[in-house]
């Protein structure tokens, strides 16, 4: 046990700490604070996972230090392609756009009649708070060990998340507004494209960021039901079986920065569709 | 998820078709059913070197042993005989797997619930908190904690902690979340007719706290407590997976998954189902009970 290196990362800590509360309630209003603070808590967070492993002298078995993580991700940069492709380019996003799709077109379609309205959506609502990842080994059953399953699972995860918000945005816009359209003699699809859809468009993209997240792990504990030998959830298991914690840590930091990458992007387009929004604009 | 004011009377008006939707799941469950275990008949039957009778086929494809897609009533069977003619502590029994499965869901979902309300009230009244907390609270759900909890539960295995701990701890990290975002909403929602009414009480902070501000989110606070617990409950089941099936839910799943018994699984899912929607239905009803005493009108 080192005492040195654990309170030179908790003085970081505090004085990272200090400086960021300074700065808050300095600055509240600049753009540069705001987007320093949150990335200094977060580099502070690194160096005290480091001081304290290194100095309390816990085995890399346990919690591996974060720069041994890095040398690792780094030096396997191969392995963890081919898990990426595998897992998120082939599973994850397969399952994504088809589900979310598909939940789309069935939300417009059953958008015209009340009744369907009234049944599916409780339902659905019902249907997504269910644990439906224990489908994974009944769709491993179904679609075989390759990314097939791993895509139907994701699939049938994104799927209700996506109806309930997609039929909720239908709803969104006022009566006042569908009867300017009516006062236009607008279509029935003239006022879908131009009214309806825009104002859903909000309820889409939160639809859309949900089921973004559902799409990574979906696709990631499909894997532990069966796999080929490659891909995120495959490797996470059996590197863990074999006691490389440092491989499987290296795997996590691939994961969340596709999962944060993926997120991001899908915020960004948000931002692009919905600037009409009082959240995008304030 | 978002509160609808007036859900009882909705609920009313949409039996029918929920009825409905309900009826047309099950027939195309039996049509699926019928339609996916037939080739394995078709198979039997020219194996056996009988001829292929199509209405006497599909009636077995009713009652196979390991059929492709189990029909409900195989199901139902099963799911009659693991839970009311086992006895509870047989390992064979589905309300003992599914008791252990909840008592790790409800542990989490209590210690998700302290460290949610903590955190948001840290990020309410303590800016700096505000600015470097939140972001990393978003961007923790980005990282799939399902894919990592093998990992938490053989590591925290090695140093001694198992059992429950460590599945709890998978059900906390998921029903945090919703939690911090939807408490940090609540905790904010009084406007500031109310806030400088509290001031001009010369009101503490804590007074506000106690007197406006908690009341205020009680609402907030049960949406969130549905969305987390139904989040831990899947925490728990995915806990469950790597401890190399031994007992609760989600070791029912691959137990049935390595076997090949799809009729244990089918059964194992739906009893998951079962208890998700009697959890958020009664923490619905305890936010419901709360909400009046507390005046709130809905």
């Amino acid at each position: 046990m080192s005492w040195g290196l654990i309170i030179g990362a908790i003085a970081f800590w505090l004085g990272a700490w200090a400086l960021n509360v300074w700065l808050a309630n300095r600055f509240p209003a600049s753009r540069i604070v705001r987007f320093f603070v949150p990335v200094l808590f977060g580099v502070t967070l690194l160096v005290l996972w480091e001081g304290i492993a290194r100095g309390a002298n816990i085995p890399p078995i346990l919690l591996p230090p974060p720069s041994m993580i890095w040398t690792k991700l780094t030096t396997s940069l191969d392995i963890l392609r081919a898990d990426f492709v595998q897992t998120f380019l082939k599973s994850a996003l397969a399952g994504y756009g088809m589900g979310c799709a598909a939940a789309f077109l069935v939300a417009l379609a059953i958008d015209r009649s009340p009744f369907l309205q009234k049944g599916l959506v409780p339902v659905g609502n019902f249907v997504a708070a269910l644990p439906i990842i224990g489908i994974a080994p009944i769709m491993v059953m179904w679609f075989g060990f390759d990314w097939q399953s791993k895509a139907a699972v994701v699939v049938v995860m994104c799927f209700f998340p996506m109806l309930v918000n997609t039929v909720e945005g239908l709803k969104a816009s006022e009566v006042m507004q569908r009867d300017l359209m009516h006062t236009y003699a607008g279509s029935y699809w003239q006022g879908l494209t131009k009214l309806r859809l825009p104002a859903a468009m909000p309820f889409i993209f939160n639809g859309l960021k949900i089921c973004s997240t559902l799409a990574l792990i979906g696709a990631i504990v499909a894997e532990f039901f069966g796999t080929p030998t490659v891909g995120m959830g495959f490797r996470i298991s059996t590197e863990v079986g074999r006691m490389n914690i440092d491989m499987v840590w290296a795997e996590i930091a691939m994961a969340a920065l596709a999962g944060s990458l993926f997120y991001g992007i899908i915020s960004l387009i948000e931002r692009a569709v919905t600037f009409w929004h009082p959240s995008i604009r304030s | 998820m978002t509160k609808r004011p007036g859900m009882l009377t909705r609920a009313k008006g949409a039996a029918l078709p929920v009825l409905t939707v309900v009826a047309v799941i099950f027939m195309v469950w039996y049509a699926a059913a019928a339609i996916l275990n037939l080739p394995w008949e078709r198979d039997q039957a020219e194996r056996a070197k009988v001829e292929f009778i199509l209405t006497d086929a599909l009636s077995n494809t009713m009652s196979q042993e390991r059929p492709v897609l189990p029909a409900p009533h195989q199901v139902a069977q099963e799911i009659w005989k693991t839970t009311v003619q086992k006895k509870i502590t047989s390992k064979r029994s589905l309300i003992y797997h599914g008791w252990i499965t909840l008592s790790a869901t409800l542990l989490g979902f209590l210690f998700g619930t302290i460290l949610g309300l903590a955190l948001a009230i840290g990020i309410v009244y303590n800016r700096a908190m505000d600015m470097s907390v939140m972001p990393w609270v978003i961007a923790s759900q980005t990282i799939p904690i399902l894919a990592i909890a093998p990992m938490i539960i053989v590591v925290l295995n090695a140093v001694g902690v198992s059992g429950l701990l460590p599945k709890a701890f998978i059900s906390t990290y998921l029903a945090f979340f919703p939690i911090v975002v939807g408490m940090v909403k609540g905790l904010r929602s009084p406007d500031t007719l109310q806030t400088d009414l509290m001031r001009t009480y010369n009101a503490s902070a804590s007074q506000t706290f106690w007197k406006l501000r908690l009341p205020t989110s009680m609402p907030y606070l049960f949406a969130s407590m549905k969305v987390a617990v139904a989040a831990s409950l899947v925490g728990a089941i995915v806990g469950e997976l790597p401890t190399g099936a031994v007992a609760g839910l989600g070791a029912r799943l691959l137990a049935g998954s390595y076997y090949g018994q799809t009729i244990q699984i089918w059964s194992a899912l739906i009893c998951a189902a079962i208890l998700a929607a009697s959890l958020v239905a009664i923490v619905g009803l305890i936010g419901r009970i709360v909400e009046r005493q507390m005046g709130f009108a809905r």
